[in-house]
């Protein structure tokens, strides 16, 4: 029972990112009928708006210290970052919570970044091939990625979640099991949390604003909608922008759970697009289904016992239920009818 | 490019072309600088494996983003003939054939039940799971992160035993394939490799079989799948036994070409299997023109060389090349450009990967074509008026 | 008994009864139109016959085989060939090749590699698409590339594709929709002479004119329910068939 649950919780925190990116990845193709190869780069640009957030925020001023002395007897250098000349406590504060605050300037920074990005490249992507959508983006992927590691470097930089998150919960205790056996690292709960509301607000959105409803129209049928006179275009954009800004904010606040490198959104995209289609192409409480399936049982899979059964299980767990579930069910979990099958 | 446009005669002279660019490569690469042994190898063994992709993409379009799982498995396989049984290259290639082929009609029997991007996702799954399980499970086979490697103690029970200190070697019965000629020519040094010309008669011998294949009915039903799939069925044929045909080749093409990197460096490593490794080959058959003959080759070619190129240089080099500009401009031209250079060719990589799918979807030789049609058919009518025009001159 | 026989398909789509018992009999030789009012059935009902559709009840032979649960392509070696509503061509390929394909899928069963012997060696193949092409009077335009062709090209560029495999049953789907009054009027005169040689054909069409050039039975379909079934000269005065047409018009 211990165990069990210990599984589901060490799933929730993997699960909560795919979960994200694949509804992002789903609102794109249900609404704009593109395959983006480049949504795990924008997962991985949001966690790198942490990292430059937080040393923008550590920048520092170097004094030299009156008093003290180093041992080859020059003054002592005190840097003092410019957050905490500034605004005192509440500059410590702002640089221990950097990965939270990030979000106020990843949201504008990624929807900006979606909306360029649809409107000086995607768009014209539209009518042509998926191969074409693919290799496009997958090259932007590239690009990206690259231009991410020649200002960062190739190593992983870590990200301090705020000192007051970094316990752990006792889960076991909670629910009245014996305390220490069910521990949690506080910040992956929150994340599980976040993400949860990330995806309520979303498909809160979708059901209950005008806008939301076009969308979803489109997702059943773009053309129907195009010819109502709608201005779908500009929705398409709004849409493509915030799906970027989702992926942005599953990055932002991912990054204490795995330090972001250069690499990070090519190791969760394709997983992401696995999740997707297992969920079901344009499904989007699909795509959310999936990526806690997957990431539970990846969860799971990963136990001990389990490898000792089946050497290298977890390696491939969730290609292997790609696989099988693409062979018996075509459209994924609850994917519909004539969704890109051609 | 249809088969009524092709001709025996065209067919001929492109078999022509192609043996002379092989057998004079040393001397027509060298003024590139691109000359030397292991880079002419890299053309081939790439060209082989961008024709066998391109007979399914560019023929079927289906897009498997999985082909380097094929390479590696190649690999694998040359590599575990040349320590058990000998260090020559052709029972070593033979079995990495055999090997991905199999592997091939496994993969192709289970991906190929669907299409578009399923198919994608698929194919790019079972390569995943090739990847990871190489790193793990299989370690026994594939000797895990180090990758698999030659030993002095290694059986080889066909050939003599090692003198002492020497390394093990492939060769073709007794040539060696790090064997070279060198020989001075107008002040360039050329090189004439046992290994590249195995690799180059071999690219030819597959490229001869792709122009076979894409001449055939069986070329012809793979484009109308392309073309097609549904009507293609309501015609009365029955498409998956022809899609799987094309799979397997395409993947015996990339476990050769695998086989091939073994001969010419022995070792196997399953980062070859990764999927941006199955990118690559999507770009190079991109990049050349997917559905030409030619086009993957070149494409191949052009990425590798520029991979060279770019990946060599280094800042030091680049303030040589931008010397001419003042010192602010220079400082600011190169500190631009280094990130497109050394550590950063992937960079480059990935703007041309986007340029050509912008700009160029059908490729290089689709671009030299319109080039062409340029001076041969100026829009507004001209035509004739303009080809008198060039007879005249001619 | 003819050559297909239809009887007793039901479908339906969700509450939609689509079709509702609908029994047809199509002789050998003939010429056999389906008509009705917009959404009566007739397409549906087509569907079935080549394997797109499964119908919920019935059963539908074609010259001895049941056709209930065969593949696209097994029922197109059974013998039965399919024009399109809108041309479904292979649009990159030149006008040859899309006549070639079906010439050799009807050759090789459902498959054969053929993938080393040149296909200029395949001289009996492109004749016989030749032939076809010069059948439909576009032989001239062998070398194009499909997609250039007009919308009328298009459409006997297929009738082409289904000729070549001599089908022993030729199913049109509205074969002169969109077509100017000319083109329709060859097309007329192109499927007489085709009907001539024998060929049993079952013609799905809007167009009375075609319709009565053109058949030799006809039935009519009118809600998924077959209202009528006779020669054309009956059909035109039949009561029901003016009910369900004049009716028909303002729905």
């Amino acid at each position: 029972m211990d165990a069990i649950l210990l599984q589901i919780l060490n799933g929730l925190d993997k699960s909560s990112a795919y979960a994200m990116i694949a509804l992002g990845l789903t609102l794109i193709f249900g609404t704009l009928g593109v395959v983006n190869f480049a949504h795990g780069a924008l997962f991985m640009l949001g966690a790198f708006c942490a990292v430059t957030v937080h040393r923008l925020l550590s920048l520092d001023i170097v004094t030299l210290s009156a008093t003290e002395k180093t041992a080859w007897g020059t003054p002592m250098e005190i840097r003092t970052p410019y957050a905490e000349a500034w605004f005192g406590d509440f500059g410590t504060w702002l640089i221990d919570w950097s990965v939270p605050v990030s979000i106020l300037v990843a949201i504008p920074f990624m929807l900006l970044f979606g909306v360029l990005m649809e409107r000086g490249l995607i768009r014209h992507f539209y009518k042509r091939p998926h191969a074409e959508q693919i290799l496009v983006t997958f090259g932007l992927a590239i690009v990206l990625q690259e231009i991410i590691k020649s200002w960062f470097g190739a190593n992983p930089i870590p990200q301090p979640a705020p000192e007051a998150l970094r316990g752990m919960i006792d889960f076991g205790a909670a629910i009245g099991l014996e305390a220490g056996n069910v521990v949690y690292p506080a910040w992956r709960f929150i994340y599980f949390l976040f993400a949860m509301g990330v995806i309520g607000i979303v498909f809160a959105f979708l059901r209950y604003t005008t806008f939301g409803m076009v969308v979803r129209a489109g997702m059943a049928d773009r053309e129907t909608v195009g010819l109502l006179g709608i201005n779908i275009d500009r929705r398409f954009t709004i849409t493509f922008g915030a799906a970027a800004a989702i992926a942005g904010l599953a990055g932002v606040m991912y990054t204490p759970i795995l330090s972001p490198d250069y690499h990070l959104g090519m190791d969760f995209l394709v997983l992401s697009f696995v999740v997707v289609v297992v969920g079901g192409m344009g499904s989007l409480p699909g795509a959310v289904a999936a990526g806690f399936l997957l990431g539970i049982l990846q969860s799971f899979a990963s136990m001990n016992e389990v490898k000792s059964l089946l050497p290298g299980i977890d390696q491939i767990i969730i290609y292997l239920v790609a696989v099988v579930i693409l062979l018996t069910r075509p459209r994924g979990l609850m994917g519909r009818k004539g969704v890109m099958e051609t | 490019m249809t088969v009524s446009s092709s001709s025996p005669r065209g067919d001929m002279l492109m078999m022509l072309g192609m043996i002379v660019a092989i057998v004079f490569g040393p001397i027509i690469l060298a003024p590139f600088g691109a000359g030397y042994p292991d880079l002419m190898q890299k053309f081939a063994i790439y060209g082989i494996f961008a024709i066998g992709f391109n007979i399914l993409f560019g023929l079927t379009g289906y897009l498997s983003f999985g082909h380097a799982a094929f390479l590696g498995v190649g690999s694998y396989s040359a590599v575990w003939m040349f320590k058990l049984l000998s260090m020559n290259v052709i029972p070593a290639l033979i079995l990495a054939i055999l090997i991905s082929g199999l592997f091939a009609l496994v993969i192709g029997f289970i991906t190929l039940r669907r299409s578009g991007i399923y198919f994608a996702i698929l194919t790019l799954a079972f390569a995943q799971m090739s990847y990871n399980l190489a790193y793990s499970v299989l370690t026994p086979i594939t000797n895990g992160e180090t990758g698999l490697q030659l030993l002095l103690d290694d059986p080889r029970i066909l050939d003599a035993p090692l003198a002492s200190g020497d390394l093990p070697l492939a060769n073709l019965f007794g040539l060696q394939m790090n064997s070279t000629y060198e020989t001075s020519f107008l002040g360039m040094t050329l090189y004439f490799n046992a290994g590249y010309y195995l690799c180059g008669v071999i690219l030819l011998v597959a490229f001869y079989f792709a122009m076979r294949i894409f001449r055939s009915p069986l070329g012809m039903m793979l484009k109308a799948i392309k073309s097609n799939q549904n009507r293609l069925n309501y015609t009365g044929v029955n498409t998956r036994p022809y899609t799987l045909t094309a799979f397997v080749i395409s993947g015996i093409y990339a476990g050769l070409a695998g086989g091939l990197l073994a001969c010419t460096d022995p070792l196997a490593g399953a980062e070859r299997m990764q999927w941006t490794a199955s990118g690559e080959v999507v770009l190079m058959t991109i990049l050349g023109g997917a559905g030409t003959l030619l086009g993957p080759i070149i494409g191949a070619g052009a990425i590798k060389y520029f991979e060279n190129i770019f990946s060599a240089f280094n800042e030091s080099e680049l303030n040589a090349v931008f010397s001419f500009l003042p010192d602010g401009l220079r400082e600011a031209v190169v500190s631009v450009a280094s990130t497109f250079v050394g550590e950063g060719w992937q960079l480059t990589l990935g703007v041309l990967f986007m340029l050509i799918v912008i700009f160029l979807p059908g490729g290089l030789l689709e671009g030299v074509r319109r080039i062409l049609s340029l001076f041969n058919r100026p829009p507004g009518g001209g035509m004739e008026e303009r080809s008198a025009r060039v007879k005249s001159a001619a | 008994m003819g050559i297909l026989n239809v009887s007793s398909i039901n479908m339906h789509f969700g509450g939609l009864q689509a079709l509702n018992n609908v029994n047809l009999d199509v002789r050998q030789g003939t010429v056999h139109a389906i008509i009705g009012p917009n959404g009566a059935g007739k397409s549906t009902l087509l569907n079935c016959f080549v394997g797109r559709l499964t119908p919920d009840t019935g059963v539908v032979d074609f010259d001895g085989i049941s056709l209930i649960g065969l593949k696209p392509h097994e029922i197109n070696q059974a013998g039965v060939s399919r024009v399109f509503q809108t041309p479904e061509i292979f649009g990159d390929l030149s006008l040859l090749e899309n006549v070639m394909i079906p010439a050799f899928a009807k050759r090789d069963g459902s498959y054969r590699q053929n993938l080393w012997a040149p296909l200029r060696g395949e001289s009996k193949i492109r004749e016989r698409a030749m032939a076809a092409l010069a059948d439909v009077k576009m032989a001239d335009k062998a070398g194009m590339i499909a997609n250039t062709l007009s919308r009328g090209d298009k459409r006997r560029l297929e009738l082409a594709m289904g000729l070549v495999q001599e089908p022993k049953l030729l199913l049109l789907d509205e074969p002169t929709a969109g077509m100017a009054r000319a083109d329709t009027n060859a097309t007329i005169a192109l499927l007489k002479e085709i009907s001539a040689t024998g060929l049993t054909m079952v013609i799905i069409e809007h167009d009375m004119h075609v319709v009565f050039s053109l058949a030799e039975r006809i039935t009519v379909l009118a809600q998924g329910t077959v209202i009528a079934e006779d020669e054309p000269a009956k059909i035109k005065g039949h009561p029901k068939v003016q009910e369900a047409y004049l009716g028909g018009t303002h729905s």
